[in-house]
């Protein structure tokens, strides 16, 4: 399959879908209290969804039980949503949402501290936000993949932190992965040429220990040494004026989330 | 959602023409040229079906009236491949 470059008009289509993710993520955000379970951020996340065109792109995508992935603390990506999972004080979770409406994607996530979390974990979060942020502005044409994946590693591995190398970012558009794959690591000046019209969903996974992690279910990834990992996320396209987030109001500038 | 390139091989594999044939049971009807034999299914039909590399390799001889196993291609249910007699 190759790269599909999107127009004007399908990026305007995206945006949509874009506005819909953005709407029921910062909703989720701002709901995230300790004694919650993640089941209850699904159901949320459902009824809000209701109240919107298209739909929730996760729920079957192959065969995906929810609306909505919420990994808590040393879960990576992709916990599914449960009864049992009860949020604490001074954990995070990772809420990760995608929307389908007139056959176009779009695709966010973020990781939101639930009441006071550890100093270290906050520093986790921020680098990580900030990593998303960093790629983002990579997204220039003339600039190549290999920045914006090196873009996520130099930010965040002198702080101590490794990047997931098993989960990556990817195009999207009309399937919600596409090609091309985008590494959270990589050389810069290497790889794809960004050209005008390309979208990729930018998600850097950091993890506060090692690298490495394992699943625990078909879909649940978690770090192999239970540290904590964050996972921000944002559909970016490439624009003549420079990076276009399409998860979020144009209105809204500055940092990512 | 990330992404799994690990789920990208698998999709590949899966890919695989020859593992998405259906295998039935049938009888041989006659030798063609080429390896080639018209058989019958259970369900009657009648199709045209060549010898698996694998039992030709391994010098397989197959008559009239054996029972074979065949699959078929999903896309053309008028071929098959022998990929199995009977003894």
């Amino acid at each position: 399959m190759p790269i599909q470059l999107k127009s004007a008009d399908e990026l305007a289509k995206m945006h949509r879908a874009g506005l819909i993710v953005w709407d029921v993520l910062t909703a989720l955000r701002d709901m995230v209290r300790p004694g919650l379970t993640t089941m209850d951020l699904e159901k949320f996340a459902v009824e809000r969804m209701a109240k919107h065109p298209g739909r929730a792109a996760f729920k079957g995508y192959r065969g995906y039980p929810c609306a909505l992935c919420a990994s808590v603390n040393q879960e990576v990506v992709h916990g599914i949503p449960s009864p049992k999972r009860m949020l604490r004080e001074g954990d995070i979770v990772s809420i990760d949402f995608g929307v389908e409406l007139d056959g176009y994607f779009a695709d966010a996530a973020v990781t939101v501290p639930v009441g006071k979390v550890a100093p270290e974990v906050k520093a986790l979060l921020a680098a990580t936000c900030e990593a998303l942020d960093r790629a983002i502005e990579k997204m220039r044409v003339g600039n190549r993949l290999g920045d914006v994946s090196a873009a996520v590693q130099t930010w965040v591995e002198p702080k101590g932190f490794s990047v997931v190398r098993e989960f990556v970012g990817h195009g999207i558009g009309t399937r919600m992965h596409d090609e091309p794959n985008l590494p959270n690591y990589g050389e810069p000046g290497r790889g794809l040429r960004l050209n005008e019209g390309l979208v990729l969903a930018i998600e850097p996974m950091v993890n506060a220990g090692k690298s490495e992690v394992r699943m625990v279910d078909d879909w649940t990834a978690v770090t192999a040494d239970g540290s904590p990992s964050a996972h921000f996320e944002h559909t970016v396209a490439v624009t003549p004026n420079g990076p276009w987030i399409l998860t979020r109001p144009r209105e809204i500038t500055g940092p990512s989330w | 959602m990330a992404k799994r390139p690990a789920d990208d091989k698998k999709k590949l594999d899966s890919g695989n023409p020859k593992e998405d044939a259906i295998e039935v049971m049938a009888t041989v009807i006659e030798p063609l040229p080429n390896a080639m034999f018209r058989v019958e299914l259970e369900n009657k039909h009648q199709v045209l079906a060549h010898i698996s590399g694998k039992m030709r390799k391994n010098f397989i001889r197959i008559l009239a009236g054996d029972k074979v196993a065949v699959e078929l291609s999903p896309y053309d249910l008028t071929r098959g491949r022998i990929v199995y007699r009977y003894k």
